[in-house]
C-alpha cells in the first residue's frame, strides 16, 4: 500500500504523518489551490479583455500607462522569484542565516513592487482615472488590485517565515515550508507575466494613444 | 475504506513506494543555484525583449503573437524550474494543468462568444 509521510510545514514542529495519496498533502493542496487561482485570475483577465477599447470617455490606457516604469516593476517581481529559489537552496542546505537573508530580500522586492503599484494607482487617480470613471478603470483596477493583494499576502507569508525562523519555530529542515510559500510566490509572478503582456504591452484598439 | 483508498491511489497513479519517505523527496534532484541564476537571466532577457518589442513599429498581427510567445516561454520556465514541476511528482503537474486547461477553455469560449479579440 502506498503511504507517504507528510511534513506539515512546520506547523506541528515538523511532525510527520501518513497520507493515502503517497504525496505530502500540504503540497498537493497548494497545487490544487493554485489551479483554482487560475480560474480567479482567468475571470479577471477575460473581463479586462472583454471590455478593452470600449470605454466612451477617457482617460484611456495610452493616456496613463508609463511602460518604462511598469517594466522596472516587472523586473523587480521577476528578480524576487530568483531570490525566492535562492532562499530554498539555502534552506535545503540548512543555512538558516542565508535563508533568512534571501527571504527578506524577496519580501523587500515584493514591497517595492507593491509600493510601485500604489504610486501608479495614485498617479492614475490624479490623471482622472478612478474605479468608476470608465470600463477601463473598473477592469484595470480590479485586475491589478487583486494581483497586488496577492503579492501583499505573499509578503506577509515571507515575513512570517522569517519571524518563525527567528523565533526558532521552524523545523531544522525548513525547506518544506519555504518551498510552499515559494510556490505561492512564483504563482503570483506568473500571473504578472500574463497581466504585463495583456494589459500593458498589447496595444488597445482605437482608443489607444501611443 | 481500504478499497476506496486503493482505488483513489490507482486513479491518481500512486506508486507503491518501498520507503514512504521517498514521496517527500523531489522526484528528480532540484536545480542548483547556478541553474536558477541561468533561468533568471533568461527570464530577464525575455522581459527585455518584450519591452523592446513594445517600441518597435510592427503590425499588431506580428506583435501580439510574439508577445504571447515570449510570455508563454517565461510562464513555462517559471513553472517548470522555479516551481519544480519538471522535477517533482507528475501528479502535481496534472492537478495544476487541469485547472489551467479548465480556465483557458472556459474563458476562450467566453471571449469567442462575445467576439472579443485582441487584434
Amino acid at each position: 500500500m502506498a503511504l507517504a509521510i507528510d511534513k506539515d510545514g512546520g506547523s506541528h514542529g515538523g511532525e510527520e504523518h501518513q497520507t493515502t495519496t503517497g504525496l505530502p498533502s500540504t503540497k498537493l493542496a497548494m497545487w490544487i489551490f493554485l489551479a483554482s487561482e487560475c480560474l480567479l485570475f482567468g475571470a479577471l483577465i477575460t473581463t479586462y479583455v472583454l471590455y478593452r477599447g470600449v470605454s466612451k470617455t477617457g482617460p484611456y490606457p495610452g493616456d496613463v500607462f508609463d511602460i518604462p516604469y511598469t517594466s522596472v516593476s516587472s523586473f523587480v517581481l521577476l528578480a524576487s522569484s530568483l531570490t525566492m529559489v535562492m532562499a530554498l537552496v539555502a534552506a535545503q542546505k540548512r543555512d538558516v542565516v542565508r535563508m533568512r537573508l534571501w527571504l527578506l530580500t524577496t519580501a523587500l522586492l515584493g514591497l517595492t513592487f507593491v509600493g510601485g503599484q500604489v504610486y501608479e494607482f495614485t498617479a492614475f487617480y490624479h490623471e482622472g482615472l478612478s474605479l468608476s470613471t470608465n470600463l477601463f478603470g473598473t477592469t484595470f483596477y480590479v485586475l491589478t488590485g487583486f494581483h497586488g493583494v496577492h503579492v501583499t499576502v505573499g509578503i506577509l507569508m515571507l515575513l512570517s517565515l522569517v519571524g518563525m525562523s527567528a523565533a526558532d519555530r521552524l523545523p531544522d529542515d525548513a525547506a518544506f515550508p519555504v518551498e510552499m510559500v515559494g510556490l505561492y510566490w512564483h504563482f503570483v509572478d506568473i500571473v504578472w507575466i500574463i497581466i504585463f503582456t495583456v494589459v500593458y504591452l498589447i496595444p488597445t484598439g482605437p482608443d489607444v494613444v501611443r | 475504506m481500504a478499497d476506496t483508498e486503493s482505488r483513489f491511489q490507482e486513479e491518481l497513479g500512486a506508486e507503491d513506494l518501498a520507503d514512504p519517505r521517498e514521496a517527500l523527496a523531489p522526484h528528480r534532484e532540484h536545480p542548483s543555484a547556478k541553474e536558477y541564476i541561468r533561468i533568471g537571466v533568461i527570464l530577464a532577457v525575455l522581459t527585455a525583449l518584450e519591452v523592446a518589442s513594445y517600441y518597435v513599429d510592427v503590425n499588431t498581427s506580428v506583435l501580439i503573437p510574439t508577445l504571447f510567445g515570449l510570455a508563454l516561454v517565461k510562464f513555462v520556465l517559471v513553472v517548470l524550474w522555479f516551481m519544480h514541476l519538471r522535477f517533482d511528482d507528475r501528479r502535481y503537474a496534472r492537478f495544476f494543468v487541469m485547472g489551467l486547461a479548465l480556465a483557458a477553455t472556459l474563458y476562450l469560449i467566453v471571449l469567442i462568444s462575445f467576439r472579443a479579440f485582441l487584434v
